[in-house]
């Protein structure tokens, strides 16, 4: 009784015990804030990589892939029965995909998909990670008109509403450009004045298009392609000059109406920034080399090619602005046009090249995945790789992806799946998610770890903090452990006052601790919006995290063990001041002053 | 003390150590009157009869590799319901006697014996246990807990003796029983003070308090007035000599002081660790 009243009152009136229980509580705090961040990034991570890739894949290495998927599925779900869930089939190829930005030709290594848009859904949540609400429900690779990601403000305006306004400001200034050399050719030939006209129209290559044959004759002398005419009525209040004026005007009138070109040429420039313009600039000269757009020309205006979803960071970069806001700058968004790429099926394999609208962006907030992967309906990728058996029909892929029920050991169905197609066999890979992210996953798990022992390292210091203060304590209690021992109390009693106390300091301190890091947790994101208010520097970098929150999970198992972990360093420091206690000679003891 | 008697008090050690041994368990509480011992060989309290025994007692201290001989073969024997006092000049021994009689440490040569039963071989535990039940110390720097009130400080020994339980089941006699000791000292209403709020005498009284609580048969003092002025060392001293005059208490004091020794029913002076004279 003796011992728990006198460790209850020196841990009252210790003042230096109050420096143990902090460093207890600092280290404790420490521990389960950062497990739970770390926990909930590696969940988080787990659930986007999850969310991204299916349960199980059987893919195939061949560039043909398999041949015959229908048989392979069918022993699937013969091998996994009612375990399995969703199953689809899959085209994946390494490709190049080719955007023009700000004037320059940009190539990017992508993954590019062919997905079947029924199937894969129930696979993958893939259509989550969409910006349009409506492709979120259900992709089906059309250009929507607008409203692309409506939770954000900084997205840009996109959708078949930029395509058009995109598609007729480009002719204009293709327009424009021409005039304008025409212009310039009229004046040099006034110069000259001995080059024919017609000759001159027969070798100019009109603006970003290929010449149509129709636009060179000279006598009707129109430059403005026919899809235009239409609509010009829309488009013509940046050029209120009509353009069959006689080529053959004095010069005086000529230099009138070139400044006058100059200055109606800003308006639908201030419209809509100049990099948006070059940015539409490409697609056009691309379709000309489309062969499905031989058949009728091809007007980015009402026309798309076949749809693709690419990764936000394949057509984005996030950076700072000189007033360290963080900017998203889009060099591709959803209406326009990219061209791609990439191996034929055939052997040897041939490089194809083909051009996509891009319909969508793709954000799984997994820089690795966002800034590889593309997705194409299946069939086309399918049809543009020439595998599609012209005789039988038969289509390839070069996966198979699988989902499974819940609560379905996902290693014993793939070792099931492994061992009806053996790889040497059937030239397959059957693979689950986890060892697809194997490496990353293992990484982030050592870095738990790791973390966690040099944290527990943290609380060892405290553990000699609190040697250190016990013996002092026992220094400064020496007379009344000779009193105690006088009284008959037995050195096992003094022993136990000090391990007591050494408890009740852990406790103590890890009960504090505990309150301390859960409140931190469960505040986490508002203190990190204090310490950037305070700092004026950002805790969570939005360059380099896609987290707009910190995630975090707290796992009671994990706030057990470390009160258990911390709890025992606190008494096994405690154990050395205690002996030291109990052998205190009772006749010294009471001499000491 | 013949061979024939120290053989049979070797049969008797045993006897106190299972004695010892059964004590562990709770000891009946009678209220205030003495704890109840069980299985103690049952000799009358007869006022003459020896209770506290030494002989040829030898202890050597050892300060930084110099040997200094405190005691050189010191007998002495304090009477039942005596009060005896061992006298002598700073450093004669008195305090290292004292010690080596409440088995607070061992002698190098010689014997203890309580109550004729040898007690300074016994073992740590026994000995701890004999100090908590059979005797009660006070000191001159009195040596109260601080952290602990009046109350609390008298109630001290029990905790020690009793298991918590124990102690819990019969708290209201046991704090009854304090309280009525610490009356008894006439601290009466100063039960929840701290050590640091009392005054000298008034930290010896709670001592004497603490001392008497497990009703022991022996009260061993250390110069119990050696800190406090005249007045206030004269009531502690009235105090102890009630205590021998009412209760029949056994009493050894150790003191320098020849005015307080005369009081004493025996005198034992101590010289450079030897017995000088016995009176």
């Amino acid at each position: 009784m003796y011992k728990f009243l006198l460790c209850w009152r020196y841990l009252r009136t210790r003042w230096i015990a109050l420096a143990s229980i902090v460093s207890v509580t600092l280290g404790v705090a420490t521990l389960i804030v950062v497990n739970s961040v770390m926990d909930g990034f590696t969940e988080e991570m787990h659930n986007r990589i999850h969310g991204i890739l299916s349960d199980l894949v059987v893919e195939s290495h061949s560039s043909s892939g398999i041949s015959d998927s229908k048989w392979f599925e069918d022993r699937i779900r013969e091998t996994l029965g009612d375990r399995l869930e969703g199953l689809t089939t899959v085209v994946a190829v390494p490709a190049m995909l080719n955007f023009s930005f700000n004037g320059s030709n940009h190539t990017q290594q992508i993954n590019l998909i062919g997905i079947d848009q029924q199937s894969y859904a129930s696979v993958s949540d893939f259509s989550q990670y969409l910006m349009h609400p409506e492709n979120q429900k259900r992709i089906d690779f059309l250009l929507k008109d607008d409203g692309y990601a409506p939770d954000r403000t900084t997205f840009p305006e996109s959708g078949w509403n930029y395509r058009r306004d995109m598609a007729r400001l480009r002719k204009e200034i293709d327009r424009e450009t021409q005039r304008n050399k025409e212009l310039r050719r009229q004046i040099k030939s006034a110069e000259v004045g001995s080059l024919s006209l017609s000759d001159s129209m027969d070798k100019t290559t009109i603006g970003g298009l290929t010449a149509s044959t129709e636009a060179t004759t000279p006598a009707t002398s129109n430059p403005e392609p026919p899809a235009l005419a239409a609509n010009s009525d829309s488009t013509s209040t940046s050029s209120p000059e009509t353009p069959q004026e006689n080529p053959t005007t004095e010069l005086a009138s000529l230099s009138d109406f070139l400044s006058k070109e100059t200055t109606a040429l800003e308006p639908p420039q201030s419209a809509s920034t100049t990099t948006e313009m070059m940015m539409a600039g490409p697609s056009l000269k691309m379709s000309a080399n489309d062969p499905s757009a031989r058949a009728h020309y091809f007007d980015s205006e009402t026309d798309t090619h076949t749809g693709i979803v690419i990764g936000i960071s394949i057509g984005s970069m996030r950076y700072r602005d000189p007033h360290g806001d963080v900017k998203d700058l889009f060099f591709v968004r959803p209406g326009d046009d990219v061209s791609i790429a990439l191996p034929g099926a055939g052997s040897p394999p041939r490089a194809i090249d083909e051009s996509f609208t891009v319909v969508d962006f793709y954000e799984s907030k997994m820089s690795e995945y966002d800034s590889t992967f593309a997705f194409v309906p299946l069939e086309r990728l399918q049809k543009i790789r020439g595998m599609i058996d012209p005789t039988t029909g038969k289509k390839s892929v070069t996966s198979i992806q699988m989902k499974l029920k819940r609560g379905v050991n996902l290693a014993e169905a793939r070792d099931d799946l492994r061992a009806v197609f053996p790889p040497d066999q059937t030239m397959v890979h059957v693979q689950s998610w986890r060892d697809t992210q194997g490496p990353l996953l293992a990484a982030v798990q050592l870095e738990t770890t790791i973390l966690n022992i040099l944290l527990f390292m943290i609380i060892a210091v405290a553990g000699f903090g609190i040697l250190a203060t016990f013996f002092m304590i026992v220094v400064e209690k020496t007379r009344d452990i000779g009193v105690l021992k006088s009284l008959g109390a037995p050195g096992s009693g003094i022993a136990s006052i000090f391990l007591t106390y050494g408890l009740l300091l852990g406790i103590v301190g890890s009960g504090a601790g505990v309150m301390l890091g859960l409140l931190f947790v469960w505040n986490i994101n508002s203190i990190a919006a204090l310490i950037e208010k305070i700092t004026g520097r950002e805790v969570f970098d939005p360059t380099v995290y896609y987290f707009s929150e910190i995630p975090t999970i707290i796992h009671p198992t994990m706030v057990v063990w470390v009160i258990i972990g911390s709890v025992l360093i606190a008494v096994m420091a405690s154990v050395l001041p205690s002996i030291r206690a109990a052998r205190m000679h009772p006749v010294q003891a009471l001499r000491y002053e | 003390m013949n061979i024939s008697t120290l053989n049979t008090s070797t049969s008797n050690t045993l006897k106190l150590n299972a004695t010892i041994d059964r004590t562990d368990e709770p000891l009946e509480f009678d209220g205030p009157t003495r704890l109840r011992v069980v299985a103690y060989p049952t000799n009358e309290p007869v006022t003459g009869r020896t209770m506290l025994q030494a002989q040829g007692l030898h202890k050597t201290y050892k300060k930084n590799r110099v040997s200094v001989p405190v005691l050189k073969g010191v007998d002495f024997a304090a009477q039942q319901g005596k009060i005896t006092a061992i006298i002598g000049q700073s450093g004669s021994g008195k305090s290292t006697l004292l010690h080596l009689l409440a088995t607070l440490d061992r002698p190098d040569q010689g014997e203890v014996h309580f109550d004729g039963h040898r007690i300074d071989h016994l073992s740590r535990r026994s000995r701890d246990h004999f100090r908590n039940q059979r005797l009660g110390m006070i000191f001159q720097f009195y040596h109260l807990l601080p952290e602990l009130s009046t109350l609390e400080n008298v109630l001290a020994p029990i905790m020690i003796g009793r298991s918590a339980l124990s102690y819990l089941m019969n708290r209201r006699s046991i704090h009854n029983h304090a309280k009525e000791l610490i009356d008894r000292v006439g601290l009466g209403h100063r039960l929840h003070h701290k050590p640091s709020e009392l005054s000298g005498g008034e930290m010896q009284r709670t001592a004497i308090a603490r001392a008497l609580v497990t009703n022991p048969d022996i009260l061993l003092a250390d110069e119990p007035t050696g800190n406090l002025d005249q007045e206030t060392g004269a009531g502690i001293l009235d105090i102890l000599k009630e205590l021998n005059r009412e209760q029949g208490l056994t009493i050894v004091m150790v003191t320098h002081d020849e005015s307080i020794a005369k009081k004493c029913d025996a005198v034992v002076r101590l010289s450079k660790g030897r017995v000088e004279s016995v009176a």
